[in-house]
């Protein structure tokens, strides 16, 4: 049965060589990292913030701080995973701005058991790309993902949309590995159940 | 192995990282539990739907606008 793989581990990232020009101040350098993960960033700006006018200026602010300090990136790390990481600052901040009065950081959401146990157990018949056009299905994942709390939204972001490895999330969010990993079990789970009220093999009943 | 021993090792068994006798116990406990063969078929599903599919899109015309105001920016900064 296939297993959905992380990253192999890698030999020296092209990216390194691209920093390295950067760091003496090659401009060309740095704007070939931007188009690399200018897409990744915006991407994971909007999955935490889930709002696009806050995911494009925290794009904007995570690339700026990352040319800032460049001098502080000391290579331990991927520089991907470096520059993620201040973008998933940036939209925490942002999103503890916006929700003065809900806390948003990495640590909430641990208690709930709400959707950490599997409830559903219909089988998806047919598959959700058969059942559903496009557009359709676009707007049940953006719904669906919405209802994540952001933590659990932001490990199941990095983790399986993103497809950084475990190690590398646990970076990029300064928590441990114990921690994404029950965070993404937790994140996976919720998502399926939700999923599951509109991919479920129907019975006969009406549609969600 | 129990439902909640077999929850707690998909991770690894989607990342293909789990020993081979682990691996066999999670495929033992498929066979044996519906309910847990839904739960790994599914989360698959949900995994890879995520995956596959352009949850926010990126259009060109936006890409190139943040692309020139995140070089400006930087241009204004010390380097
Ligand atoms: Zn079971």
């Amino acid at each position: 049965m296939p297993a959905i793989q992380s990253q192999v581990a890698e030999e020296v990232h092209p990216d390194v060589a691209l920093v390295a020009r950067a760091k003496l101040g090659d401009t060309a350098a740095f704007e070939q990292l931007v188009r690399q993960y200018e897409r990744q960033i915006f991407r994971v700006a909007q999955h935490i913030t889930q709002n696009r006018e806050d995911a494009e200026d925290i794009t904007q602010d995570a690339f700026f701080k990352a040319y800032e300090k460049l001098e502080q990136f000391q290579g331990n790390s991927k520089f991907s995973t470096w520059l993620v990481r201040i973008a998933v600052n940036e939209s925490l901040m942002r999103l503890r701005k916006r929700k003065t009065s809900r806390t948003v950081s990495m640590d909430e959401d641990v208690q709930t058991e709400d959707g950490s146990i599997p409830r559903d157990f219909a089988e998806w018949r047919p598959n959700p790309e058969q059942l559903y056009g496009q557009s359709e299905l676009g707007e049940i994942l953006r719904k669906t993902i919405q209802g994540l709390p952001p933590g659990f939204r932001t490990v199941f972001t990095l983790r399986d949309v993103e497809n950084l490895s475990t190690e590398e999330t646990a970076e990029a969010l300064g928590l441990s590995v114990p921690a994404v990993k029950s965070r993404l079990l937790r994140a996976r789970l919720q998502l399926r159940e939700r999923l599951s009220r509109y991919f479920r093999k129907k019975n006969g009943e009406a549609k969600p | 192995m129990t439902c909640t021993e077999f929850l707690s090792k998909l991770d690894d068994y989607f990342d293909g990282k789990v020993d081979a006798d682990v691996l066999a116990e999670v495929q033992a406990h498929v066979k044996k539990c519906s309910h847990c063969e839904v739960v790994l078929d599914t989360t698959r599903k949900t995994i890879s739907i995520y995956r596959e599919n352009e949850v926010y899109e990126f259009p060109a015309e936006l890409r190139e606008r943040l692309h020139a105001a995140i070089m400006k920016k930087c241009s204004k900064a010390k380097v």
